[in-house]
């Protein structure tokens, strides 16, 4: 298991484009990817999991993914984070 | 019939009623659970192939934009969770599909509309769409198909879903009628992307209506007719022509100057309230930005915006702009517009209370931020900077001295801004107004905010739907307020603007250019409209007419003047 903590500094936080764009990133692995927040578990593949976890701009998830390609996909995850979704 | 008119135009057609078919779903319990799983993944994937379908449609037919709805709903059709949760129900508790979709998409449904948030009361439609579209493929319902429309047609519906709108044939829809719906629903935004008009409200006119009677339909005032006269038939006809017409004349109009039939300059400016809104800014010709409001910034976040995210937001916006001005207004909450975070104390009198610059020079923390971040964004173009809600001049001077206290630190930490920055004041509080002579030394430019000086003014709230007839921005109360605030600012030889809802009302600007108003700022979608009305009026001859205007008893009596003495 792979994991990192990543704090969400865009506006938008994980809504809308940063979102679909979270869920489409994490759908290209094969890796089970989770992400938490508040001690709840969300499936970072599931557009509903992500949009009901209402994660907001200055909070705090931990991505954390299983399977062959588990680094890939959190360090994937948490770089377009860090890159605001290229906002 | 009278409805909401939310996209202008004159439509006159046979009509076509668009019902969705009933869906029926019951429970159902079954024996073999592998059946229905597999009679589920089959709808999926077919209805995968529709929405597909569906967005290469739209890319093709209307645009980008409008298409990305398809690619959600393609995200939800296929989401893991949602789709896991059906075969969960399925297998738990030995039921139908089509009762298990409707049932976890209700589910869902209701959590998304639970939560205070535009963006997910949205998915929450868009899942609606998404999960009927899946029942009618379990049900094998068939649908009236728009797109095989063989004749012009006026479309009366309950309420139209992107899924309708995106697979409609738009060379044969001629406008909308429905019954759900206000401005910003689905169906107005894309009646107003394809230009074409749109009554929407009509309680109940899906059943009034049978496909192929005669409507008439009038997308500014929101008026149906059903049947009409030979008589409302050819004057209509007139108006659909002259609308034409004048739309033409409109885009005609970019690119040009404002300036009146007597040669007297004006600039003709946009509201806009996110970095988003200069693409219309630019799109409708603006000539600046006569009002940036700076609270969605504030109203967005969870905590208070940072220095750097505001400077980004303002920088953005004067770069665009290209060296046209750009007025920002600093943070302008309290009253109707709360933020969570920083705990505003409950009011009596919202409005006559902590708000605006009241709260800024209380808490100097958060202003000054705000003012570092609009400096240093005076560095990429032409900002000028507004202060909301001044009713004192010790209040000017004030936030002065804490812009200067900003100023002073960005040169010692070398950073660049102008150090011209022209500083303004809304004149919107009525005893600004009244002292306008005084309070003209000390700034830059005034701008009248008209919506609050009109609610002060007439001590109207302008929310109170009981009270809201005595709301009128025609009253000579208000008018002889606004008059005495341009001559005043004038005779310091400082320019006056206007930013409120009144800039942008074809009555009044013939007036307001008449008082010698320098900057009309209103919605970019009233730009040309208000630059053709000042390219067709003289200035000199409104302000022969002031003076009896003015001493006109009512606001009714100012209105019926300006409409046959003015605009007739």
């Amino acid at each position: 298991m792979y994991k990192q903590e990543v704090t969400l500094q865009n506006e938008t936080g994980l809504h809308a484009r940063p979102a679909s764009l979270f869920v489409k990133e994490a759908s290209r692995f094969s890796a089970d990817v989770k992400v938490l927040k508040d001690g709840k578990e969300y499936n970072a593949k599931s557009i509903m999991g992500i949009l009901s976890m209402g994660a907001g701009k200055g909070d705090t998830i931990l991505i954390q993914a299983e399977g062959d390609d588990a680094k890939d996909a959190v360090e994937a995850l948490v770089k377009l984070v860090n890159d605001n979704f290229n906002e | 019939m009278k409805g909401i008119g939310t996209s202008p135009g004159i439509a006159l057609g046979h009509v076509i009623v668009y019902k969705e078919p009933e869906i029926a779903v019951t429970k159902e319990q079954v024996q073999d659970i592998d059946k229905e799983i597999d009679r589920l993944e089959k709808a999926i994937k077919i209805g995968i192939k529709q929405i597909e379908n569906l967005y290469e449609k739209t890319l093709k037919n209307v645009g980008k934009e409008e298409a990305e709805i398809f690619n959600a709903h393609k995200m939800m059709i296929e989401d893991p969770e949602f789709i896991g949760d059906v075969k969960e129900t399925i297998k738990s508790q030995e039921v139908n599909a089509e009762w298990a979709v409707k049932n976890t998409a209700d589910k869902y449904i209701e959590m998304f509309e639970n939560i205070e948030d535009e963006y997910l009361r949205e998915r929450a439609l868009d899942l609606k769409d998404v999960s009927k579209r899946l029942l009618r493929i379990l049900l094998d319902i068939e649908t009236m198909d728009l797109g095989s429309l063989e004749e012009e047609s006026i479309i009366v519906a309950e309420d139209l879903t992107p899924s309708d709108t995106a697979q409609m044939n738009k060379d044969m829809v001629l406008g909308f009628v429905t019954e759900l719906g206000g401005k910003t629903s689905h169906t107005s935004i894309m009646a107003r992307t394809l230009e074409i008009p749109a009554v929407s409200g009509l309680k109940d006119i899906t059943n009034k209506v049978k496909n192929g009677d005669f409507i008439i339909i009038d997308g500014k005032e929101g008026i149906v007719l059903l049947n009409p006269s030979e008589e409302e038939i050819k004057t209509y006809e007139q108006k659909k022509k002259d609308y034409k017409e004048f739309q033409l004349k409109l885009e005609d109009m970019k690119g040009k100057e404002s300036i009146s039939k007597d040669g007297v300059k004006v600039e003709i400016a946009a509201n806009i309230g996110t970095p988003k809104d200069v693409d219309k800014v630019i799109e409708n010709d603006g000539e600046g930005i006569g009002l940036y409001r700076t609270e969605f910034l504030y109203m967005d976040s969870k905590t208070l915006p940072t220095e750097e995210e505001q400077f980004e937001a303002y920088k953005i916006v004067a770069e665009r702009l290209e060296g046209k001005p750009v007025v920002i207004r600093t943070l302008d909450v309290g009253g109707d517009k709360d933020i969570p975070y920083l705990d505003l104390p409950e009011e009596m009198n919202p409005f006559l209370g902590y708000r605006a610059i009241r709260l800024c020079l209380d808490r100097t923390d958060i202003f000054k931020t705000q003012l570092r971040a609009l400096l240093r964004a005076s560095a990429f173009g032409n900002v000028k900077i507004m202060f909301p809600m001044i009713s004192s001049i010790q209040e000017i001077r004030d936030a002065k001295k804490i812009l200067e206290e900003a100023k002073e630190e960005l040169r010692k930490e070398n950073i660049p801004f102008d150090e011209n920055i022209e500083v303004g004041i809304m004149v919107e509080i009525p005893a600004a107004a009244v002292h306008s002579d005084i309070f003209a030394k000390e700034v830059d430019f005034f701008s009248i905010g008209t919506n609050d000086l009109i609610q002060y003014t007439l001590a109207v709230d302008r929310g109170n739907q009981d009270i809201s007839y005595l709301y009128n921005q025609y009253h000579p109360g208000v008018l002889k307020l606004i008059k005495m605030t341009i001559e005043n600012g004038h005779k310091e030889g400082i320019w006056v603007g206007m930013c409120g809802e009144a800039a942008g009302d074809e009555k009044l600007i013939p007036l307001l250019l008449g008082m010698g108003l320098d900057e009309f700022s209103m919605s970019s979608s009233s730009m040309l409209r208000a630059r053709w009305i000042i390219n067709n009026t003289s200035k000199r001859e409104i302000e022969s007419m002031l003076d009896e205007i003015l001493s006109l008893p009512t606001a009714e009596d100012v209105e019926k003047f300006i409409d046959e003495k003015i605009l007739g």
